[in-house]
């Protein structure tokens, strides 16, 4: 070999040296971008199994929940373990487009749809998610929602409401037939027409504020049938009643029942319809308003009965400053001490229900308050029962009901 | 005669049918249900006219008739009619810096908040009424009520850590108990209310009592 032979030849060993090392600096440098490529997850997870959608299972919907249960994925908890999320859809029909429902997490079996169409039949399906891919979407369907026609979970509730309403009509047709039914005395009922007589006496007008619920609120309906009972003694009295509301039908319905209770002593003619008040609907600018009267015209006696909410303490504590004989009634438990606190009587919770039956003595409405009382006794009855039971088994079967009503 | 029984009669079917739809979850009774309360809004609206009038008619008399206190009628009356006008003829009377969205937000609103702030006073003026213990019922209230004041701001805990800890006990056993005791009481007397009124057992609340 010539030596101009062997210079090409470690030349082309060279270069061909500097390529390959040129060629391993280069596949050292691109490394990272090479692993990565690798190790993207292009395998999807594997399919959920047995899956199935039904009615909602408590039977107490209004047919717009559906159950959805499946098995999970191999591939969650166990196999590649990389499943991150379970993808729900729904459509309406097995040519009809699928629609994104909800997504549940990984280990999740069960997922209940609350806005299905009663009726109307439904395809669910369910596919396991890795963070990259989607499994095979698996379906079950069709599926419909049932209205249900009454709510189990409400059966306790009804058996009680049953019982108590067989007691209040026993009671009735008891006092009907001429039972004597004795009925505690009620300080605040009685201070009423002692409140009305201190008014007349001193010629003074009588304030009864029926609260400032709206006609649908039973506080109002029971202060209504209380104004109906005053509005009797002042008419008898000829004693001027005034009756600021807060809300326009409460006053359309005071106009009724004060100018009824003049027409029934016979004294139509001294009704006013000037004092029956409609004031605001606003709740302190009504407070303003009372208090305004309160001074202005100073009545003798403040009735205040029915809901009040945080102007009960600005009303009674006006009505003290301003010298009234003052009776509340509420059976909002929370105004109850300002109520206490600032007026002469006060008709705690269940008294103001009672004002009716005890103002008039009428037997049928005493009825009612017996049933109430037989009530309390049997639910007195049962809480006690239950917890005697829980102290002497808190695994007790009866307690366990009781508590999942 | 009509004129009882059919208010009677209303009352009746309506008073059952809200009891019932408690108990039935199907959508139809659902649907019904809140058929019958966008009823009862549109009959309240209309209400509000019967107030706006008798509102009217009641300070215009005062007015009229040179009453003492006619001052208050005419700032009732101008407040109202004013705010009518804002917001019946002002374009766009909701948005905010319309003239009807400033005099609500810089008038009726500060003077609301007097009036709540005023409560603060009066729960003051009262405790001081009931808190004179004159009687041993009167003094167990002055107790009790010491203990859940202190207990509730940090300087209770810093007197003693066993101050919040009884107005716990205060709250959650005795007030608790009590309060529960009057609230069975008055479930129950609205159950018992309400069956009478649906049965029309009771018709005071229409006027005129029997």
């Amino acid at each position: 070999m010539s030596a101009a032979m062997t210079m090409k030849l470690v030349h082309c060993l060279s270069f061909s040296a500097v390529v390959l090392l040129a060629a391993c600096a280069c596949a050292q440098d691109a490394e990272p971008d090479t692993a990565a490529a690798l190790s993207l997850d292009t395998i999807p997870p594997a399919p959920v199994t047995g899956l199935s959608a039904r009615d909602y299972i408590d039977n107490s919907d209004a047919g717009d929940k559906i159950e959805l249960t499946w098995a999970l994925s191999p591939d969650d908890g166990g196999g590649t373990n990389d499943v991150v999320s379970y993808q729900l859809w729904r459509s309406g029909g097995v040519e009809a487009e699928w629609d994104s429902l909800a997504t549940a997490a990984a280990g999740e079996t069960r997922y209940v749809d609350e806005t299905a169409e009663p009726g109307v039949d439904y395809h669910y399906g369910v596919a396991a998610f890795d963070g990259t891919s989607y499994s095979e979407r698996m379906s079950f369907g069709p599926v419909a929602g049932r209205a249900n026609f009454f709510q189990f979970s409400r059966m306790s509730v009804l058996v009680l409401m049953l019982v108590f309403f067989g007691m209040v009509l026993v009671f009735t047709k008891l006092a009907e037939r001429g039972a004597e039914l004795f009925v505690r005395r009620i300080p605040g009922l009685n201070a009423i027409e002692e409140a009305v007589g201190r008014a007349t006496e001193m010629g003074r007008p009588v304030l009864y504020v029926p609260g400032i619920g709206e006609i649908d609120n039973i506080m109002t309906i029971a202060s209504l049938t209380i104004l109906s009972h005053v509005a009797k003694i002042t008419a008898r009295y000829e004693t001027p009643l005034i009756v600021p509301t807060a809300r326009a039908v409460v006053m359309s319905a005071a106009e009724e029942v004060v100018k009824e209770a003049h027409a029934a002593v016979g004294k139509p003619d001294g009704y006013n319809p000037d004092n029956i008040r409609y004031l605001s609907d606003a709740q302190f600018a009504f407070a303003g308003a009372v208090n305004g009267i309160m001074l202005r015209e100073k009545p003798a006696a403040n009735l205040y009965m029915g809901a009040f909410w945080a102007e009960s303490l600005l009303l009674a504590e006006t009505g003290f400053e301003a010298g009234a004989i003052q009776v509340a009634g509420t059976a909002m438990v929370s105004q109850l001490p300002f109520f206490v606190t600032a007026c002469d009587f006060t008709l705690m919770g269940e008294e103001l229900y009672a004002a009716s039956a005890y103002l008039s003595r009428e037997p049928k409405l005493l009825g009612g308050l017996k049933g109430s009382d037989w009530m309390k006794v049997l639910s007195i009855t049962i809480m006690t029962a239950g917890i005697v039971l829980y102290l002497l088994n808190p695994d007790n079967a009866f307690v366990a009901w009781f508590a999942s009503q | 005669m009509m004129r009882r029984q059919i208010p009677l009669a209303l009352c009746f079917i309506f008073g059952v049918f809200m009891t019932i739809q408690y108990f039935i979850p199907h959508h139809t009774i659902a649907d019904m249900q809140e058929r019958v309360l966008m009823w009862l809004q549109t009959l309240l609206a209309f209400a509000f006219l019967l107030g706006t009038v008798s509102l009217i008619k009641l300070h215009y008399h005062k007015i009229r008739n040179r009453a003492d206190d006619r001052g208050y009628s005419f700032v009732a009356l101008t407040g109202l009619v004013t705010m009518m006008a804002l917001g019946f003829f002002h374009p766009q009377h909701n948005l905010p810096g319309s003239p009807f969205s400033l005099m609500f937000l810089n008038v009726q609103v500060p003077i609301e908040a007097t009036m709540f702030s005023l409560l603060a006073f009066y729960i003051a003026s009262a405790a001081f009424r009931a808190f004179r213990a004159r009687t041993l019922e009167a003094t167990l209230l002055l107790v009790a009520a010491c203990i859940v004041m202190l207990g509730r701001v940090p300087i209770g805990d810093m007197i003693h850590e066993g101050i919040p800890q009884a107005t716990r006990w205060i709250l959650e056993v005795p007030n608790l108990a009590s309060k529960r005791g009057v609230m069975i009481g008055v479930g129950l007397g609205m159950m018992a209310t309400s069956l009478k009124i649906i049965l029309g057992i009771e018709r005071a609340w229409m006027g005129g009592g029997d």
